[in-house]
């Protein structure tokens, strides 16, 4: 076992340990089939989330994306991204040359699965915001890749924003049933079908 | 047979987990041969239901050996980790809010291992009051200082009561493996064993009780078996089965039956509070985790243990005049 292993399995379960990390497979069983899985997105955490609640076997063909300027900044960082989570980096600088979606598009073409946060950036309150379209291209181009929505549920009373230590609080990650591109479907349309998707995993409030 | 009595401590102690290992197989022996036979959809629930609880009762007593083999070091380290489980199911069902990270930061990372580290070295004394004292005025301080007014007593208090049930509460338990009689070295692990023995049989007595019973309930809205007479009946039950055990403790029959009485009454009392609080929380169940997140269940097992080892262990401290 390489050291990028074993940091891995020791973060999967510190994220255990502190948060449960379940994983409440609704919609569909954890397959080793080529997914994007798309959440909702309210900390830093929500990716190791995800992450720590896939059976171990799928956690390596399962890439996050990350901002390249931001994770090679260091070595420590490039080293976590790149070896340990296997991450698609993205510039967040848009060139007028290059489609910023170029990167996930190649992850694709060679069979890993993909998750992302559609809304781009995280949100405070409550409810997603509106979804970027990145989805729809993604999935225009690959309409054999399933798209599993995914609510992370607690995970901003882990870690508020500005906080530095996690406070152990129990969170689930809930896996809807696949969805894919509709014959004819918009892109506005399919973007808020998705985000609905996304939103009626939430658990009921208590 | 020699006459268990001229055993040496460590030979008690092990029949007494050969026992209660031997009487689990059993138990579990009987269940599994009960569910190849019968097919009914009700029989089935039950019989999941019994399985689950036989495999909690697994665990306990898994954990309590593990505590017992690996002497103070570990038994304070195993109900730890029991602690912290407890209460991270208890603040996630709490609700707190973001201006309390701070305060439960303190709990989780610095009172909680104090706390236990306290009860390792057997410094009893501030063992007693370090949470009820010195973490009452920390946790609101630090509260404060987060300059968030909004339900201020709500939240501190949440939090002082999780501190307390979940952490002062369940440290009792490896304070009472290593509380020192004199003449009675080494032998903690039979007055835990007294304390669960007599709050399970408790519970079982009262539930029994107040289905035989059918006595109009005290607080429909939060528990409909509770009753007094049932409530008496199971702590009294707990009171015989305390003074039939007395062998195995320092205690005489009279007293038994006394410690005996006063455990299992804090037992289900304390099974009643918890109770009240998951009405409270909106959960049906502690168990139920498809509909609420952070439901697991442990709170729910170890609910009268937290309540009844503080009792418990005061009461046996206090009238044996045992010092530190």
């Amino acid at each position: 076992m390489s050291l990028a292993d074993a940091a891995g399995m020791l973060l999967a379960f510190i994220a255990r340990l502190i948060t449960g990390a379940q994983g409440h497979w609704k919609g569909c069983p954890p397959m080793a089939e080529q997914r994007i899985y798309f959440a909702n997105h309210q900390s830093h955490l929500d990716w190791v989330l995800i992450w720590a609640a896939l059976p171990h076997d799928l956690r390596s063909r399962t890439r996050p994306i990350a901002a390249r300027d931001y994770w090679t900044s260091s070595r420590f960082k490039q080293w976590l991204t790149t070896e340990v989570f296997h991450a698609v980096y993205v510039s967040r600088q848009r060139t007028d040359d290059q489609d910023p979606l170029e990167p996930l598009v190649e992850a694709l073409k060679s069979g890993d699965s993909l998750v992302i946060f559609p809304e781009g950036t995280r949100s405070s309150k409550g409810e997603p915001q509106a979804f970027k379209s990145g989805l729809y291209h993604l999935a225009q181009q690959f309409p054999e890749v399933r798209l599993v929505p995914a609510w992370i549920d607690n995970v901003q009373r882990v870690m508020p924003k500005g906080e530095v230590v996690p406070v152990p609080v129990l969170c689930t990650v809930t896996f809807g049933a696949p969805m894919a591109l509709e014959a004819g479907e918009d892109k506005r349309s399919f973007l808020e079908r998705t985000r609905a998707a996304v939103l009626a995993l939430r658990p009921p409030a208590t | 047979m020699r006459d268990p009595r001229t055993f040496s401590v460590d030979q008690q102690v092990g029949l007494l987990f050969v026992g209660l290992f031997g009487v689990l197989l059993l138990a579990t022996a009987v269940v599994t041969l009960l569910a190849l036979r019968r097919g009914t959809p009700s029989g089935d629930a039950r019989q999941s239901r019994l399985l689950h609880d036989l495999r909690a009762l697994w665990v306990g007593a898994l954990v309590f050996w593990v505590a017992w083999v690996s002497g103070p070091v570990g038994a304070t380290l195993a109900f730890g980790v029991f602690s912290f489980l407890a209460l991270r199911e208890f603040i996630t069902l709490a609700h707190t809010r973001r201006s309390d990270h701070r305060s439960l930061i303190l709990a989780f990372f610095v009172v909680l291992p104090l706390q236990f580290v306290l009860a390792g070295s057997r410094s009893f004394d501030l063992f007693t009051v370090f949470i009820p004292v010195y973490v009452f005025l920390a946790i609101p301080v630090l509260s404060a200082l987060a300059g968030d007014p909004e339900r201020f007593l709500e939240r501190n208090a949440k939090i002082q009561w999780g501190i307390m049930v979940c952490v002062f509460g369940l440290s009792h338990a490896p304070a009472l493996l290593l509380l020192e009689f004199p003449g009675y070295e080494g032998r903690g692990a039979f007055l835990v064993f007294f304390l669960v023995m007599v709050a399970t049989v408790a519970q079982l007595a009262q539930e029994g009780m107040s289905r035989w019973l059918r006595r109009r309930p005290v607080a429909r809205h939060i528990d409909r078996s509770f009753s007094y007479r049932a409530w008496l009946a199971g702590a009294l039950a707990g009171a015989l089965v305390g003074a039939l055990l007395f062998w195995i403790t320092p205690f005489k029959a009279p007293q038994a039956l006394a410690m005996g009485f006063i455990a299992a009454g804090a037992g289900t009392l304390g099974e009643f509070v918890m109770k009240a609080l998951k009405k409270d929380a909106g959960v049906r169940f502690w168990g139920n985790q498809a509909s609420i997140t952070g439901a697991v269940g442990l709170l729910d097992r170890v609910a009268p243990l937290c309540f009844a080892a503080p009792v418990f262990f005061h009461s046996v401290r206090w009238y044996f005049q045992l010092g530190a």
